[in-house]
């Protein structure tokens, strides 16, 4: 059985010897090195862009906006943003023009050459603030995406409610830190216009250069390269580097590489949004959450990006994992004059499951609760609803996961030894948090129903099979669970198993590797794909015994040059159904369920605080590799860690100014507690084996369950992420009244 | 860019009085920060890694601890006779950087370098370290503590290269130092501070806290009177006259401020409710 095996990382001993060649490794001859000539300021009119006389500039390939084959157009969701800013600037380091030349120090210097008046024009830094009219970039009021999801008749409740209770909760962007930063290769082979490079959705890369270019699909090949860490970081935006690869190496008539550095991967590319949660709740004396009105608003930076589905996800996750009959969640996203935001990990869930679960423990504090008590008397149970009205079926048992992870914690004694130890010491203080949260595995509502996946397993002549998918491995484990899962369906170790590099001249479209999609949705069709391919086998003969192996050389041997391939294509259960205009109905097919506690330490000397010790507890279906998926949680929790007490990503005009590890801190290895993971494993009816999405999930509760125990610690009421020592003095001087 | 590469100590400081544009390099940690993006067409570096048998020696005399200019962080780390009566040094070096930088990062370096975060720098001037000077023209000492003249400026001609740095050996009974960063390893200094207690009297040195890594004399006077303090607001009181920290990237000068007060005010040797 090789699900829920440790097969060690497919893709491990290339990446341990240093074999695996990343973009930046690909040699090829006469490349070009393409950099980008990037708007000054954070919003305004092009006046001109001058090129100074002092530089030889025949020697350069430069393209602006006027050398698009298609639309100025960069396709997303929307088309609002161009490829090539041709007359306005929308944020500080917008593209406006690049540049190609044989070697990466000249192409470097000629930069500082480039020149770009810009007209000013005022700029929105802030998504709350009033509009005037010459303020309005988007629509007829700057709003990206507007969502309302209603339950019952929450205004009625508050009326009569023993308790009402309000809050707001503040979270920052987060940047992505991937070790390898963006980078693309673009070349003309066989007619085609090759890309190869860093990405998450070769086929989102593809249909961006389609329409860029106005040309057919055929007339590209997108190719994934090893991938160095994506996060959603390599979600939309490779989608606009491989469009500028591809238009210089068209000018040019030679291969062209971007590869950024460090600096300009952090100031120029997209981070996790920021946002602005208002909770008010009513409660009954008993402590039962009544009613729920939630505002969720974020800044969407200045083009739509993926903002309405950032949105989606955050507002449908908002209410938590809570059952209350009375629920109104209005979101909106708004346009700024800031990069971009676009895709993170967790995709708007961490920041609204923040609010929520400081909220509660909010809640326990007035109600004069245990918050694990709280909980307790309000977690889900079978038969309860979600805020969309989605029945919640799962076998799960949430009281006892949280129990559970409260055990595992030592919640109980923890408690009481930290009140001993808080009145005694002159200046530590220790506290035990933790929050209760979900996350919805694959495209959120009818998203799966139109990306249609297809996946193919092919009977290769020598009796192993290829998997055959667009699922990128990012460092994640894609490709190894892939193999696990086919091997397993068709009854063959791992080793007979091999999975096609994402190039789209030979995998078809199975959807983005995105929203903790891959293993369940994609993992699932890679079952039906193998069932397929083991129909025709059996149509094809009986033979008892054989070996899968065996039956598959005997169908080459007996149809020379040609192709056994089993097929799958999505197709949307008839259980699930969603409404999309009213926001009601199944969000998701299955979510995966977790609670996390994290006791931490914090230093009144320095107000630095650091986390001691942290469980994480998760319900995620079947565990198809178990060191993989506890590496998916360790990392999380490490990159949750992180966005709650030291990534501050500090804004100057909109753009990242503080674009240098130095300065951007993500937590070490010093920093970070020993992560105990355990996994509780409830089969999903949807999932390969009853597997469900983990991808996302770990990042959706440090951030509460480490803010928590701060607060348990200090007594400071935290209600804004990142906190750094600096934000918990100013609240400690604020709420003591000194320093 | 151009490099020189002496292989002694008297040819390297004659390149140095020939050229005074000459940029000596030991470690290279500080140099190479960023060194894509730095202009480089007019760089002239004086390449001292061939100098290990003048400068690299490190040694306990009757009188002091010597550290040659070469001595790096490891080498520190990993010579037991500093441990006993220079834990300080010990204890800033493990909290530079990380492994990688400490093996290669020079003492005499990060002097030079004269940024007022630096981490050896307030260890060695709270154990009255001198800089010792060489030139063509002939040596000098210049105490560590009066090294600094302005941010990003010291004593040192263009035409002298460090070639030591000594600290006199003495009874001392309180020792401490405490570094401030944005997280366990790898991070440059919000705000640090070193403190020792021996004959000559007490020493207070705080980094990241000014334009350059200072004493604060005000502090020194305060314990040496046999303050007191009821709360860390008297100890700041009397450090902010010491001090001009400011807000940047990296944190504010309240923070600055409120912090090094704090870590005093709780400091084990420091009298008070604090240590009741
Ligand atoms: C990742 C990283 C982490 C770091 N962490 C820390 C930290 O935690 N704390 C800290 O304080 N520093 C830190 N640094 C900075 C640096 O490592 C130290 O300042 C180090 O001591 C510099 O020594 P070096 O020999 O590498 O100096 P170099 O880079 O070789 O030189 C630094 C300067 O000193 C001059 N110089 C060197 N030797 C002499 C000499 N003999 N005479 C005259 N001038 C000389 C050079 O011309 C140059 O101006 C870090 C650096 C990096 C890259």
């Amino acid at each position: 059985m090789s699900i829920g095996a440790d097969i060690p990382r497919l893709d491990g001993a290339a990446k341990l010897l240093g074999t695996a060649a990343f973009v930046d490794d690909e040699r090829i001859a006469g490349v070009l090195h393409g950099v980008t000539i990037r708007s000054p300021v954070a919003r305004g009119r092009i006046r001109a862009i001058r090129f100074d006389p002092s530089i030889d500039w025949s020697q350069f390939t430069i393209v602006d906006h006027r050398d698009l084959p298609g639309p100025n157009q960069l396709r997303l969701i929307d088309v609002d943003m161009p490829v090539l800013a041709a007359t306005e600037v929308r944020y500080k380091h917008e593209p406006i023009a690049l540049i190609a030349h044989r070697s990466p120090r000249a192409v470097r210097e000629a930069l500082h050459a480039v020149h770009v008046d810009v007209d000013p024009l005022p700029p929105v830094f802030d998504p709350r603030t009033p509009l005037t009219p010459e303020l309005i970039q988007y629509g007829a009021d700057n709003v990206f995406k507007r969502i309302d999801i209603r339950k019952g008749d929450p205004a009625a409740v508050f009326a009569s409610a023993a308790y009402v209770i309000e809050g707001e909760y503040v979270t920052g962007a987060q940047e992505h830190v991937y070790l390898e930063t963006n980078g693309m290769l673009a070349f003309h082979a066989d007619n085609r216009l090759v890309v190869r490079g860093s990405m998450q959705c070769p086929y989102y890369v593809l249909d961006a250069l389609t329409h860029a270019f106005a040309r057919p699909r055929d007339a590209f090949r997108v190719v994934q390269t090893p991938v160095g860490g994506g996060f959603g970081g390599k979600e939309d935006f490779p989608s606009l580097l491989a469009v500028h690869a591809a238009l210089l190496a068209e000018k040019a008539g030679r291969p062209v590489k971007f590869v950024y550095d460090r600096q300009e991967d952090m100031a120029v590319t997209p981070k996790r949004h920021p946002a602005r949660i208002r909770h008010r709740t009513a409660a009954d004396r008993d402590g039962r959450l009544l009613a729920m009105e939630v505002s969720v608003l974020m800044d969407g930076g200045a083009y739509v990006t993926l903002s309405p589905v950032v949105l989606s996800r955050g507002t449908i996750h908002a209410a938590g994992p809570y059952r209350c009959e009375h629920i109104h969640i209005h979101g909106e996203t708004r346009l700024t004059n800031s990069t971009p935001y676009g895709a993170f990990r967790g995709f708007g869930a961490p920041q609204t499951l923040f609010a929520i679960e400081r909220h509660m423990d909010v809640i326990a504090d007035r109600l004069g609760l245990d918050p694990a008590e709280l909980r307790r008397r309000n977690l889900l149970k079978p038969g309860d609803t979600l805020a969309t009205g989605q029945v919640f079926r799962d076998d799960t048992d949430l009281v006892a996961l949280l129990d559970n992870a409260l055990m595992h914690a030592d919640y109980t004694k923890k408690k009481s030894e930290h009140a001993g130890f808080n009145a005694q010491h002159g200046y530590m203080r220790r506290g035990i948090g933790f929050a209760c949260f979900q996350h919805g595995s694959g495209f959120t509502g009818a998203g799966e129903t139109y990306l249609a996946s297809e996946v193919w397993v092919e009977g290769l002549p020598d009796g192993r099979v290829e998997v055959q998918t667009a699922q990128t491995d990012m460092g994640q484990g894609t490709t190894t669970i892939l193999a696990q899962i086919a091997a397993d369906r068709l009854g063959v170790s791992t080793d007979a198993v091999c999975v096609a590099q994402p190039d789209t001249s030979r995998v078809p479209n199975s959807g983005p590797t995105v929203a903790s999609r891959t293993a369940m949705v994609v993992g699932r069709l890679v079952e039906q794909a193998c069932d397929d391919l083991a129909a025709q086998l059996g149509a094809f003969a009986a033979q008892g015994t054989a070996s899968p192996g065996e039956r598959i050389r005997d169908w080459h041997a007996r149809r020379p040059g040609t192709t056994l391939r089993g097929r799958a294509r999505y197709v949307k259960p008839d259980t699930i159904q969603w409404d999309e205009k009213h926001y009601r109905g199944d969000a998701y097919a299955g979510f995966a369920w977790a609670v996390h506690v994290a006791e931490v330490e914090v230093d009144l000397r320095t107000f630095a605080t650091r986390v001691t010790d942290y469980v994480a507890l998760q319900e995620i279906g079947r565990v198809v590799n178990p060191t993989l998926a506890r590496g998916q949680v360790q990392g999380g929790v490490a990159q949750g860690i992180g966005w709650a007490l030291y990534e501050k990503v500090a804004l100057e005009d909109g753009a990242m100014k503080n674009a240098q590890m130095t300065n951007y801190i993500i937590p070490g290895c010093a920093d970070l507690p020993p992560i105990r993971v355990f996994f509780d494993e409830q089969p999903s009816p949807y999932g390969p084996r009853g597997a469900k999405g983990i991808g996302e999930l770990p990042i959706d509760g440090p951030a509460p369950a480490v803010i928590n125990a701060v607060c348990r610690a200090t007594r400071a009421v935290v209600r804004e992420i990142p906190m750094t020592p600096e934000d918990l003095m100013e609240l400690h001087s604020r709420q003591h009244g000194r320093h | 860019m151009r490099v020189l590469t002496p292989h002694c100590l008297s040819e390297a400081l004659d390149l140095l009085a020939g050229d005074a544009t000459l940029t000596p390099v030991a470690g290279g940690t500080d140099l190479l920060v960023s060194w894509p993006h730095r202009p480089k067409d007019n760089l002239s570096l004086l390449d001292l890694s061939r100098l290990h048998a003048e400068l690299a020696p490190m040694r306990m005399t009757d009188g002091h601890l010597e550290l040659g200019a070469l001595t790096t962080y490891w080498d520190v780390i990993t010579y037991a006779p500093i441990a006993g009566e220079f834990p300080l040094l010990i204890d800033a070096a493990r909290q530079v950087g990380a492994i990688q930088i400490q093996t290669r990062g020079t003492w005499a370096g990060n002097v030079a370098n004269a940024s007022p975060a630096a981490d050896g720098v307030p260890v060695m001037i709270a154990y009255d370290a001198e800089v010792v000077l060489g030139s063509r023209r002939g040596r000098r000492t210049v105490p560590l503590c009066d090294y600094y003249t302005g941010y990003k400026q010291t004593r040192r001609a263009a035409d002298e290269l460090i070639l030591a740095i000594r600290l006199p050996r003495q009874r001392r009974d309180v020792h401490w130092f405490h570094k401030v960063g944005a997280r366990q390893a790898q991070a440059i200094t919000k705000v640090g501070v070193a403190v020792v207690h021996g004959e000559a009297g007490w020493r207070v040195v705080a980094n990241s806290v000014a334009p350059f890594v200072c004493r604060c004399r005000n502090m020194e006077a305060a314990l040496e009177s046999g303050l007191h303090p009821t709360g860390p607001e008297e100890l700041r009181a009397i450090v902010v006259r010491d001090i001009s920290p400011i807000d940047d990237l990296r944190s504010t000068a309240d923070y600055r401020l409120n912090v090094l007060a704090r870590l005093l005010y709780f400091a084990p040797f420091m009298p008070g409710p604090a240590n009741a």
